[in-house]
């Protein structure tokens, strides 16, 4: 067996996804051979090089490859793809526009979001929102893969020594171009790979009062997430949305402020080992789910929050403060 | 321009399943069904287009058994001219569906296909980048925004660091995210004069397409639940808990 991971980066630093794809593939167990394909992106691959169980480490560089259109991404991993027993993705939103164009390109299906690898044929994901585990096996060649990152420990990023090898081969469709784009920026940790988050809904009632939960991440390192209420209604940008059809989070801890607890919304938070709940309605069906809830007005709840994580920090601050 | 809008049959997104006791897969007897929300999404940008003059036919399509006409008759009282069943006797997978919906679009040359980017039965989040690859189409994925040029199409994407914006020639592929737009309802004039616009049936078979399934569901479970925890009186309490109990502090 021999599994191509597709490696997800910026063309600066190898995105920490692409270490838990890796521990997918190890599970399926086999030669684990990485594309990087990007451009500029040598560094990326030297330390992809150096991933624990990586054998090989191609690297596609190229404009072609800078921004990561799917058409010319697809081309490139169903023509090296077809060499393999897996090709294996994150489902990061890059896996997900390019992947299920490999599969076609190589008439196979695609296993979605895997949340478990029971053989080297069958997996488990989630379905229906998270509401159902299924357990499917494939009967294709090549079976075609993204990996949920949060259902996987990362492999160790040092350690290893593949060979990095170059590959020149370019696919540079004519029929789509990059045009732009707008990335937030934020100093604070990423959603999807944050300890803690602390995620604001609809009751947060506008994106000023979004700083309130700021300076409580701040305190605690935290990311900052919401609910799609909270991002229809133009609180806070869409790439904050937790949920089944936003990020998928499972940090130490997580914390609701305002969120009624939607299905959908429980779908991208519900394996965070502990949920917190802050709600003025008690019958909100996210304390179905929170292991600590409080029933409060969250505009009296965060500020005092505030000021008793203040006194908890107090030593590791500044005497100034 | 004519738009072809793929319109998918799937359990109504307030339900929340419950898995067969036998664990075969979920049970969807008696369960209230409806249009894929993000499809309903696909329709409606589709239907902006042709009210902007944009677009001058809106074409919805659905594959499944004759229920699905139910979805594409909401489809047809949203706005859209004419609609499309192609009968197969269970929901195909993301990749014959995209097989057929090739046939669909060899027949009917849309200058633009519209799909949700997700059904919310399966989340597979496949089949339109599928119909991109098998077309050689280029593909807007997870679309915020479109706007139509002349021959092309600028398609902005919600991506994990934010947005993306790429510029596609027509034809070209764009699956639809939930701030596209929101999608009206319809009016009760509109669901009857729904029921006469054309609705053809046609097959897998008469479009030339073999469906097969490759991918067997052994086990569906219901996954872990959590069990509520206990309410904590004040922030005090809270903070003491998540301190020295959970010890996530
Ligand atoms: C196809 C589809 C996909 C979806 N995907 C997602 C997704 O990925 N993520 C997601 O989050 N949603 C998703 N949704 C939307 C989801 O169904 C809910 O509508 C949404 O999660 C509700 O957000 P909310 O909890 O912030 O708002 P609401 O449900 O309106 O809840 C607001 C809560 O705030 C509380 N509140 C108000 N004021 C205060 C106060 N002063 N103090 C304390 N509490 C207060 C209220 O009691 C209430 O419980 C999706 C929906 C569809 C149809
Ligand atoms: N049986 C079907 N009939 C019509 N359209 C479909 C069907 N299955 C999938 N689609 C389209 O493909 C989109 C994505 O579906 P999926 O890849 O299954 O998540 C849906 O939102 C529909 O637009």
């Amino acid at each position: 067996m021999s599994i191509l991971v597709v490696a997800e980066h910026d063309n600066n630093a190898v995105d920490p996804s692409t270490l838990k794809t890796l521990a997918a593939a190890q599970k399926i167990g086999g030669d684990i051979e990485v594309l990087v394909a990007g451009k500029g992106c040598s560094t990326v691959a030297e330390n992809v090089a150096k991933a624990d169980g990586v054998k090989k480490v191609m690297l596609a560089d190229n404009e072609a490859y800078e921004h990561q259109l799917a058409e010319n991404i697809s081309e490139l991993v169903a023509d090296l793809g077809k060499n393999y027993s897996h090709i294996l993705a994150p489902a990061t939103t890059t896996g997900k526009n390019f992947m299920p164009r490999v599969a076609a390109l190589l008439d196979v299906a695609q296993v979605s979001d895997i949340i478990s690898v029971e053989s080297d044929d069958t997996f488990k994901r989630p379905i229906y929102a998270g509401n159902a585990i299924a357990t499917v096996q494939s009967e294709d060649n090549i079976k075609v893969i993204t990996v949920r990152a949060t259902a996987f420990d990362a492999v160790a990023a040092e350690g290893g020594s593949g060979d990095v090898e170059s590959i020149d081969s370019v696919f540079n469709n004519d029929k789509s171009e990059f045009v732009g784009e707008q990335l937030a920026e934020s100093e604070r940790p990423d959603l999807t790979a944050a300890e803690i988050v602390i995620s604001g809904g609809r009751g947060m009632q506008n994106g000023d009062n979004f700083h309130m939960l700021e300076d409580i991440a701040d305190k605690l390192g935290a990311a900052v997430g919401a609910s799609r209420a909270a991002v229809d209604a133009g609180f806070v940008p869409n790439d904050m949305q937790v949920g089944q059809t936003g990020k998928i989070v499972a940090p130490q801890l997580y914390v609701a402020v305002g969120i009624s607890g939607a299905i959908q919304h429980l779908a991208g938070m519900k394996d965070s080992k502990v949920i917190v709940a802050i709600n003025k309605d008690e019958e909100a069906p996210i304390f179905q789910v929170a292991d600590y809830g409080l029933v409060a007005d969250l505009f009296d709840v965060l500020p005092e929050l505030k000021e008793k994580l203040k006194n908890t920090f107090e030593d590791s601050l500044p005497a100034s403060i | 321009m004519k738009i072809l809008v793929a319109v998918k049959r799937v359990i109504d997104y307030n339900v929340k399943v419950r898995v067969k006791p036998d664990q075969s897969d979920v049970d969807l007897a008696n369960v209230k069904m409806a249009l894929n929300p993000f499809c309903e999404i696909a329709v409606e940008e589709a239907v902006r287009l042709k009210e902007a003059g944009t677009a001058d036919e809106v074409v919805v399509v659905s594959i499944g058994p004759k229920a699905v006409q139910e979805q594409l008759r909401t489809a047809l009282a949203l706005g859209a001219d004419r609609a499309i069943q192609v009968e197969t006797d269970d929901m195909p997978d993301s990749l014959s569906a995209a097989k057929i919906l090739k046939g669909v679009v060899e027949k009917e040359g849309p200058d633009m296909v519209i799909l949700g980017k997700q059904s919310i039965d399966s989340d597979n989040n496949q089949t339109g980048q599928m119909l991109g690859a098998l077309t050689g189409m280029p593909q807007g994925t997870f679309a915020s925004k479109v706007e139509v040029g002349d021959g092309f199409v600028n398609v902005t994407r919600e991506i994990d660091g934010g947005l993306q914006t790429v510029k596609l020639n027509l034809p070209a592929i764009v699956t639809t995210d939930l701030r596209l737009n929101e999608p009206r309802y319809a009016s009760l004039p509109n669901i009857m004069k729904a029921k006469r616009k054309p609705l053809e049936t046609t097959s897998p078979d008469e479009l030339g397409v073999e469906v097969k399934r490759t991918i067997k569901l052994l086990k569906v479970e219901t996954p872990a639940e959590r069990s509520a925890g206990v309410k904590v009186a004040d922030v005090d309490e809270l903070v003491d808990k998540l301190k020295n109990e959970a010890k996530v502090l």
